[in-house]
């Protein structure tokens, strides 16, 4: 018997697709950073940067603000090619509510789905029912009713929005305060509130009350949307959060195989300010960004999900 | 009693939470001079080219094959492929016991599961089957010298090993509730 039998006659006998395996995988990438990549090559530069994962799409946020027009699924060839590339996990988007896009992301294997507001939403009223697939989901939130009702959904991690393509960390820093100063707050109330304050923000009961019981999500929570250098990655983790994703920052930066190792590094000791200095030394010019106060809100991306 | 948790990357806050409950204090490694009073040290799961890296990046390869000689340890997933001498791929090891082990050996993230094992060498563990959760998991192709199988999957599939007062685990006892691997590690320690 060869290893790929083996291993599928052990997974009739294991199970899959469970919670503890979905949530599970992003409680292996936490302290970690996940970079978007374009291409293979891409991919290995960030893998040989110490990535934990890559997000295989086919234009970085700052490209699709640029282009306009509706932003979709990437080709799932190229997504393939990126999983051929690399060792470390692949993860890909659809768009919010396009579960077509999930099954054909679910059947090339990717390993992690982020149904995402930076593509062009497909449905304006509802998500993807993430129950329903083996592989795990990603979801963006900007506050914890948010965040809840996507795990509600089936989420088995969560990012913060912040505002991607923008290299500018601002909504980062907003959404993740949002987020963790919602949580402590909740910490704080008598159970008598709790039904009030779920139906308040639009969240389950039951996991609002896990997550007072918690004192944190019940999925891992990482940040994304406008971290650029590898300060910012710390000032993430400073605030709380479990890991980063960095979009445009990388490979719209001038050179973007050590500033992708910095922000790593800066990941893992986000709380020693001397290092931070070093791995800060001399990356070259971060991208060039654009500031979140100056976007119309209709050019706002964080504004989509429901 | 002191022990370290690897907290480069991964998940190494459960296994300090798992430790905590078990009376134990946790301290977190990061440098080379986060080793010393340690009585042993886990490495978590994670990314094993990611941790691997950060290994090299602060200087931490040699001190802790020096740690590892004297003390035990113990790695989970990532960190079974980092205690490995051969993993069939060019990437920063510890290289320390003499297992031969396959990175992602069961498929991608679709195929993680898990699994109840019978673990004899745990407390109960010949009538209490050990809950074993696998996330785009590595299996133990062979094992060398005095390394042993300590844990296979029904179809025979080697999981688990040890060798002295180094232990490596595909799967994950620190998502779980049973602290009975952690209670195992603690008793190669006191031995």
């Amino acid at each position: 018997m060869n290893i790929k039998q083996k291993a599928r006659v052990e997974k009739k006998q294991g199970q899959t697709g469970s919670n503890t395996v979905k949530r599970g995988l992003a409680q292996m990438l936490k302290g970690g950073v996940i970079m978007d990549v374009v291409t293979p090559e891409q991919a290995i530069i960030a893998e040989e940067a110490g990535a934990v994962a890559v997000m295989a799409l086919e234009r970085v946020p700052a490209d699709i603000r640029v282009a306009g027009g509706v932003a979709r699924m990437s080709d799932p060839g190229m997504i393939r090619r990126i999983i051929e590339a690399v060792t470390i996990p692949v993860m890909a988007k659809c768009r919010i509510g396009h579960f077509v896009e999930a099954q054909i992301l679910q059947s090339i294997g990717v390993d992690y789905i982020d149904e995402s507001e930076v593509l062009t939403p497909a449905d304006e009223m509802y998500h993807v029912n993430k129950h329903d697939f083996q592989v795990p989901f990603v979801c963006g939130c900007r506050n914890l009713g948010e965040a809840l009702r996507r795990i509600g959904e089936g989420a088995a991690m969560i990012r913060t929005k912040g505002e991607a393509g923008t290299g500018d960390v601002v909504e980062a820093v907003r959404h993740a305060r949002t987020v963790l100063g919602e949580i402590r707050r909740l910490q704080q109330m008598p159970n008598e509130e709790l039904m009030t304050y779920a139906k308040e923000m639009g969240a389950p009961y039951h996991l609002v009350k896990e997550t007072k019981e918690l004192g944190r999500l019940p999925v891992v929570n990482f940040a994304a949307g406008g971290i650029a250098t590898p300060a910012d990655a710390a000032l993430m983790m400073q605030l709380g959060v479990d890991g980063i994703f960095v979009g445009s920052g990388i490979f719209k930066s001038s050179d973007p195989a050590p500033r992708a190792k910095a922000i790593v590094e800066a990941t893992t000791h986000y709380q020693n300010p001397e290092i931070l200095a070093k791995v800060s030394e001399n990356l070259g010019e971060p991208m060039v960004g654009i500031s979140v106060g100056s976007l119309a809100e209709n050019e706002q991306l964080a504004t989509r999900g429901w | 009693m002191k022990i370290g948790v690897l907290s480069l990357q991964g998940d190494f806050i459960e296994h300090a939470q798992m430790l905590s409950e078990l009376g134990v204090d946790p301290v977190a490694v990061r440098l080379p001079e986060d080793l010393r009073e340690l009585e042993g040290l886990i490495i978590p799961g994670g990314e094993s080219t990611t941790i691997g890296k950060l290994l090299i990046a602060f200087h931490l390869l040699e001190p802790l094959r020096k740690f590892a000689i004297q003390k035990p340890v113990w790695g989970t997933c990532a960190g079974m492929i980092l205690l490995a001498k051969d993993v069939g791929t060019d990437q920063p090891l510890l290289s320390l016991m003499d297992i031969k082990v396959q990175r992602n050996a069961f498929g991608r993230q679709a195929d993680s599961f898990e699994a109840y094992l019978h673990v004899p060498v745990l407390k109960n563990g010949e009538t209490q089957p050990f809950p074993a959760v696998f996330i785009r998991a590595p299996r133990l192709i062979s094992v060398k010298n005095d390394a042993v199988v300590i844990a296979e999957l029904a179809d025979g599939t080697a999981v688990a090993a040890q060798q002295g007062k180094w232990l490596a685990t595909a799967f994950h006892p620190e998502l779980t509730r049973d602290t009975r691997f952690h209670q195992y590690f603690l008793k190669l320690i006191n031995v």
